[in-house]
């Protein structure tokens, strides 16, 4: 959280429009990210938050508008370019290995830091093996980081909701992402589990200096773990900005509670 | 009981043979979740192209296994190109139809390339029965049974290497679990496809080398893929050393019943026990033996 010495921002997005056939779902969408926050997405359900990241990853591919991260801007992403150069993220319904154990969920994470061919990899021998120690090692920190170690070597299909949500966290933090995108983290979680997510996320934005992108309904926790907020409703932009702003914006009021009719 | 053990063993050999067949299919639902129903054509394929390099071009044996490596992974990148790339997402049931297209035109292209009669294949695996063990246990074993066991046997330690241990392999893995995640984290589809549909490629090549000296090369080879089904029910679908288990089960299994209860009911049971075998896995077993249990949260 340290925008203030360092403004930079490492992803701007702007006007961004997408549309499946005749449904608007993002409407000239402009935002940006700055190095080092925690900038949060909310809005009701079909704001199109969700949307929002799959084009920052290359999921989606918008129709207009152009996204620059890093520098660089392109009008669309594609999903191994963005991996590639440094964005991860995690999924609003969890996508996991499921027959994978934990730990090899963590490894496919450091797919792309890991260089040797197919040919090294048959034999299993030399630099593969070598690479894949060191690997290792990174992915046994991420499990210490995220406290899981117990749950190693089982397979991620049969752990408990909280827990895979962990585990999908600790798959995305492998990449050594600059930029992590987080699909509503805390869905569905008790408040000792979200209190854990929370404090997880907040260690990642200050350890790592992981910048990262925030989906999530819980208003309490958007308000204090955010720098800013950027709020959506039916693929339009809002609100843009600190939390306090955002909480106070008529606008954002009126999308969350409703609008009175006038007599 | 010499009898019993020398039914058993030829029993376990034909399965080594059944088991070859089933790795290639399980390589390919592993990583794609397709049934490929063109890995026993592609053995076929395989072991045409190999007898015709020798045959038509005079190439030596070594020559002529290499060419044919190249001639199948260059398949394997086309398939990826022509057929998977544009079925990306679609319905299990979809990419099942495209294999079953794929071969026949695969059969096709085979009889065009290298002509439809029976070949002979000699790459000079030693033919005949193991005098050793005539001599020592007065039992009848095929030399190259014994060969193709031991092949078998090193393909799968190794394949359970590469799947378990290394980066490659957790991808191959991976995509086979969720597109999307793999794609988050790096992983290109198209590679992963083009790599685990050419080891499937080698694969069927040694299968067809197999089968091939074993009967020759012939058309009615493509039809060993049925024989593989009940295979790939009895040891699941993902599993590599299932596959190699449920081949020798039913290769021992048909033979047993074929020579202990034949008598009884008329002969032919090595024709439907296998089917009957997988029948009754189906109603208790569906994961097969080996396979991930189907984990469905509600």
């Amino acid at each position: 959280m340290n925008q203030q010495s360092s403004p930079e921002t490492i992803l701007a997005v702007e006007n961004i429009s997408l549309s499946f056939g005749v449904m608007k779902v993002l409407d000239s969408i402009s935002f940006d990210i700055r190095r080092g926050e925690i900038r949060s997405i909310i809005g009701p359900n079909g704001a199109g938050k969700s949307s929002m990241l799959n084009v920052i990853n290359g999921f989606y591919h918008p129709q207009e508008g152009s996204i620059t991260f890093k520098g660089e801007t392109r009008k669309q992403m594609a999903p191994h370019v963005a991996a590639n150069h440094g964005i991860a993220r995690t999924f609003q319904n969890i996508a996991l290995f499921k027959g994978m154990s934990t730990l090899d969920n963590i490894m496919t994470g450091r797919n792309l830091k890991m260089k040797t061919n197919l040919f090294w990899q048959a034999l299993h021998i030399g630099p593969a093996r070598v690479e894949e120690l060191e690997n290792r090692e990174a992915a046994e920190k991420i499990i210490d980081f995220l406290g899981i170690q117990a749950i190693r070597k089982k397979p991620v299909g049969k752990l408990p909701y909280g827990l895979q949500k962990r585990v999908e966290l600790g798959r995305a933090l492998a990449a050594e992402p600059e930029l992590l995108l987080l699909d509503e983290p805390m869905a569905g979680m008790n408040s000792e589990e979200k209190e854990d997510m929370c404090r997880f996320v907040l260690d990642v934005n200050s350890e790592f200096g992981t910048t990262i992108a925030l989906i999530e309904h819980d208003m309490g926790v958007v308000m204090d773990l955010s720098d800013r907020v950027l709020v959506l409703d039916y693929g339009k932009q809002l609100a843009d900005g600190v939390p306090d702003e955002v909480r106070n914006n008529q606008d954002v009021i009126d999308a969350y509670l409703g609008v009175p009719h006038e007599h | 009981m010499l009898f019993f053990i020398e039914v058993t063993l030829s029993g376990m050999m034909a399965g080594v043979m059944y088991s070859l067949v089933a790795l290639g299919f399980v390589l390919i639902f592993k990583a794609s979740g397709i049934f490929n129903f063109a890995q026993g054509v592609m053995a076929l394929f395989a072991a045409l192209t190999l007898v015709g390099l020798m045959e038509k071009f005079n190439f030596p044996i070594w020559l002529a296994i290499i060419g044919t490596i190249v001639v199948m992974i260059a398949l394997a990148w086309l398939i990826e190109r022509i057929m998977l790339r544009h079925l990306v997402n679609q319905e299990p049931i979809i990419l099942f139809m495209a294999t079953l297209g794929l071969a026949y035109v695969l059969e096709g292209m085979g009889d065009i390339l290298w002509g439809s009669d029976v070949k002979v294949l000699d790459l000079g695996i030693p033919q005949g029965a193991s005098d050793w063990m005539l001599d020592s246990f007065d039992i009848y074993i095929e030399k190259l049974e014994i060969f193709a066991a031991v092949t078998a046997a090193i393909m799968v330690a190794f394949l359970a290497v590469f799947f378990q241990k290394t980066r490659i392999g957790r991808a191959l893995r991976a995509v086979a679990d969720d597109h999307q995640a793999a794609l988050s984290v790096g992983i290109s589809l198209h590679t992963i496809w083009v790599i685990v549909w050419s080891v499937a490629g080698i694969v069927a090549l040694v299968a067809g080398i197999m089968w091939g000296s074993k009967s020759g090369v012939q058309f009615s080879l493509s039809l060993i893929a049925l024989k593989a089904l009940p295979v790939l029910i009895l040891g699941g679908f993902t599993s590599v050393p299932g596959a190699i288990i449920g081949g020798l089960i039913i290769g021992v299994g048909e033979k047993i019943a074929e020579v202990y209860l034949g008598p009884f009911v008329g002969g032919a049971i090595e024709n439907w026990f296998a089917y009957m075998l997988a029948l009754a896995f189906l109603l208790f077993r569906p994961q097969g033996l080996f396979g991930e249990k189907i984990i469905e949260r509600v």
